[in-house]
């Protein structure tokens, strides 16, 4: 699979405010449309559609785009959904069963609330957990868990227990990320913040204050994949796919085999042997980041550190600008923006860097780039590694 | 007895003998006999072989914290996972302690509250 499919258009859409004006399907479609742009293709190259909307999402889409696709995909693992599709399309793309596939993506937690609070609701509230089989509603909801924070919070309890990680550390990570979104004009924070900012914030579940949590933001962004003998003929640089791994260990947090190892440690294994890339080789992280901790157990999982060293690893600030590991720089879930799926705003900044169009964050190299998605609560975790022509 | 916020748990009536046993504040576990493993949480098949014959025993009711964080908004609790002396590990709350003196490897012994139907929640109590 390694390098037969490539990434040929990207877009997202995201704003300081916190809002956006579209949502829905019109988000959606305008996503499609500025990444088929971006691509130099239109919807009629379109046969395959992916999305994580609930239901049969992508039949549903697919209609309402005019589409008549032979690969549909509405595989929803929450935030790594994005990267699943990645992976499906790139082997779908590679045994030549489909020719362009598009995932989109667009959700807008933070107006719809606001919209429900003019409309004199109450305040829209947060979305309700799946019911029926969902496990969770017998074996946690009862004692008071805390969606989905309270799940990472008892991962991080866990992991200062066994390698004494400290606070600071996991603060070190939201100050690095936020010294990006300094340099992403589009990102909802963009002011700086110190380690005793993060740690003088809220206490919402401990160990985690409310600065290692992500934003709750509008968001929405799209991606289109070709195969790698056409993606040179459009118009702009191709990313390849050059590996790709997921590994889902669980559903519920109780259900998490080891707290302190996410499934991460089989799919970045996976994706970075398909690719043939060794750490030395990586430019860019692009790591899920819902909390700090997440962050800190994927760089851990992929083999950045030893397992449990994650904590003294980022304190000197290299995951920020100017660090060995520039790691999310559009400014990340904690910085820049988090509709509540993520992982697409993972492939899109990579592609970003990889072709030279970050701007003012722009990497001075970049020629592989890692994007690391969690989804669930540490659940569903997978792995893109992307690349450029140079990689090939 | 500390009253968590919560919603009761559904009651699945394919797993009566477990709901049973808390009506009887007894926590019953699952043993596959066939391949022998005990697991949580209780389900009507094995997860480890698929088989469904299982026997159900009372836990001893003892463990220790393996993980906790405490809940600050709206009210103040601890939430744990609580790995029981036979193996198995559970998402439990820490009551009858200020939460924010529940540490992890704290020992700890159950203590039951009531439901509204006569069934009783699974909570820990500090041992001794």
């Amino acid at each position: 699979m390694r390098a037969k499919a490539a990434i040929a258009g990207v877009a997202d859409a995201a704003s300081p405010t916190g809002d956006l004006d579209l949502r829905g399907q019109r988000l959606q479609v305008a996503m499609i449309r500025e990444a088929l742009d971006d691509a130099g293709l239109t919807i009629a190259d379109v046969d395959g559609i992916c999305t994580a909307d609930p239901g049969m999402g992508a039949m549903g889409l697919a209609e309402h785009l005019g589409v008549r696709p032979v690969f549909v995909d509405s595989t929803m693992t929450g935030g790594s959904s994005f990267e699943v599709h990645l992976e499906h399309a790139a082997s779908l793309i590679a045994h030549g069963q489909a020719e362009c596939i598009v995932s989109v993506y667009a959700a807008t937690p933070h107006s719809d609330r606001r919209r429900a609070r003019e409309a004199g609701g109450g305040g829209g509230g947060r979305p309700r957990r799946p019911g029926g089989l969902y496990p969770g509603a017998a074996w946690e909801a009862p004692f008071g868990l805390r969606m989905p924070i309270g799940a990472y919070a008892l991962a991080a309890s866990r992991h200062m227990h066994e390698f004494g990680t400290t606070p600071e550390q996991l603060a070190q990570i939201a100050v690095s990320t936020r010294e990006w979104a300094v340099k992403n004009p589009r990102a909802r924070f963009q002011d700086p913040i110190s380690i005793d900012d993060v740690l003088a914030s809220e206490m919402v579940c401990s160990p985690l204050h409310k600065l290692d949590c992500c934003l709750q933001t509008d968001g929405a962004g799209a991606f289109v994949m070709v195969s790698a003998e056409r993606a040179p003929t459009l118009r702009k640089p191709p990313v390849y796919v050059l590996g790709a791994g997921t590994c889902t260990t669980h559903s519920i947090i109780s259900q998490m085999p080891t707290l302190t190892t996410t499934g991460t440690a089989v799919s970045g294994a996976k994706a970075m042997a398909m690719a043939g890339v060794t750490h030395e080789d990586v430019d860019l992280l692009m790591l899920y980041d819902s909390f700090t901790i997440t962050t800190l157990l994927l760089i851990e999982d992929l083999g950045f550190c030893p397992k449990g060293e994650g904590g003294p690893f980022v304190e000197d600030g290299k995951l920020g600008p100017g660090g060995s590991l520039p790691t999310n720089t559009n400014g990340g879930g904690l910085s820049y923006t988090h509709p509540g799926m993520y992982g697409m705003f993972l492939v899109v900044e990579a592609v970003r860097q990889l072709r030279g169009e970050a701007g003012d964050r722009q990497l001075d190299r970049c020629d592989v780039a890692i994007a690391s998605a969690s989804g669930g609560v540490l659940s569903a975790m997978s792995t893109a590694v992307l690349g450029t022509e140079a990689t090939l | 007895m500390t009253v968590i916020r919560g919603i009761e748990p559904p009651e699945d009536k394919d797993l009566g003998t477990f709901w049973d046993g808390t009506r009887a504040k007894e926590l019953r576990l699952p043993t596959c006999r066939s391949c022998g493993t005990t697991f949580w949480y209780p389900r009507t098949t094995c997860p480890s072989c698929l088989a469904e014959e299982l026997d159900w025993r009372a836990a001893s009711g003892t463990g220790a914290v393996h993980a906790v964080s405490v809940n600050h908004r709206p009210e103040k609790y601890a939430v744990a996972l609580v790995e029981l002396d036979e193996g198995v590990r559970l998402m439990s709350n820490v009551v009858n302690v200020d939460p924010d003196d529940v540490t992890v490897g704290m020992r700890v012994r159950l203590s039951w509250e009531a439901l509204s139907d006569g069934r009783h929640l699974w909570l820990f109590e500090p041992e001794g």
